[in-house]
């Protein structure tokens, strides 16, 4: 099982669907705590990223991710295009051999360049709050030998669940954090979106 | 005498030409480098770290550059833009925490003046500070 650039395709391209499909929810969920444009932004970068690989086809995996960096720190406009821009990057430079624990460390790498970009700590409300435990159960399940659509379908889980758990919680970083206890109770965006991100890998690499 | 550039790095460009229009009027003459990375290219709100990069390279004349940020992504596609450029110039710039309209006019001013990239940072710290006397 290798997951080549088809592959990596493939999830980049179920993201933007996923990410056009929840666009107004995405930006819903900001307008309650931060600068409502979340999902707009989010569609732009992930629409433009596509567009980008359709007209230069990348010749890898890596080529591929590094569009899609590249355009999401251009094109989105709000905070979350130099962090999922960086993610993408630092997945890009640590891509490896396409085997699921490369992919698993790659995943790790590209979520360690958000936790430098965005300095957030776990529990602060963010998008990490959905990556990083999609990066353990991630790491976890290869490394005890699971099938990468096992080790997936966990880390997905583990990204709704860590959404789900900082959402009674105070936002401490962004827009969010001017609110003070105002944030509490609300899904966080970035969380949102994020979970998407692994849904996503979820539902499309687990065929490679 | 120094040759230091100064960035603007903001979500909205008008807010970003309209700073740099008052900071201007306090150097009549000076062709001290000012550059402009604000706005989405469809002309909405938002920052782009690919052209804060462009921006970078295109105030830099070797003495060094300065850039100043509104908030939120504006200083995350500044951090970011600094893995896109060249080591080289990644060394000669400095972010500066200093507050975007008295950060920009107090840079201006001794960057027109040929101070070095150290000073003209110091004293877009200082923007606040003749305000701040004056309120008291």
């Amino acid at each position: 099982m290798t997951l080549d650039t088809d592959a990596l395709g493939a999830w980049v391209g179920e993201f933007a669907r996923a990410v056009r499909e929840h666009r107004d929810e995405l930006t819903e969920l900001d307008s309650a705590i931060g600068d409502a444009d979340h999902g707009t932004n989010m569609d732009r970068g992930m629409t433009a990223a596509v567009a980008a690989l359709d007209a230069t086809p990348p010749a890898d995996g890596a080529a591929l991710l590094k569009t899609v960096a590249m355009t999401m720190i251009s094109k989105v406009g709000g905070t979350s295009g130099p962090l999922y821009g960086t993610f993408f990057l630092r997945m890009s430079g640590a891509l490896g051999d396409g085997s699921p624990a490369a992919f698993a460390a790659s995943f790790r790498a590209g979520v360690e360049g958000v936790v430098a970009r965005g300095k957030a700590e776990p529990g602060d409300k963010t998008l990490l709050d959905a990556l990083l435990p999609a990066a353990d159960a991630l790491t976890e399940a290869v490394g005890a030998g699971q099938e990468l659509d096992a080790a997936l379908r966990a880390a997905a889980d583990a990204a709704a669940r860590g959404r789900d758990a900082v959402t009674p919680s105070v936002a401490r970083k962004g827009r969010a954090s001017y609110l003070g206890e105002r944030s509490a109770g609300h899904v966080d965006p970035g969380a949102a979106s994020a979970v998407l991100l692994v849904e996503a890998a979820a539902t499309t690499l687990a065929r490679s | 005498m120094a040759q230091v550039g100064i960035v603007v790095v903001s979500h909205s460009r008008p807010l970003a030409e309209a700073a740099v229009e008052l900071a201007r009027q306090m150097l009549p003459g000076s062709t001290v480098p000012i550059e402009v990375a604000a706005g989405t290219d469809d002309g909405g709100l938002g920052t782009d770290a690919v052209a804060v990069s462009a921006a970078i390279t295109a105030a830099d004349s070797g003495d060094g550059v300065l850039v100043l940020m509104d908030l939120g992504s504006a200083v995350m596609s500044a951090e970011t833009a600094l893995e896109l450029l060249d080591d080289d110039v990644r060394a000669r710039v400095l972010l500066s925490a200093a507050p975007l309209v008295e950060g920009l006019v107090g840079a201006a001013v001794v960057a027109a003046g040929g101070a070095d990239r150290d000073r003209v940072a110091t004293e877009a710290l200082r923007g606040l500070a003749p305000k701040q006397a004056h309120l008291g």
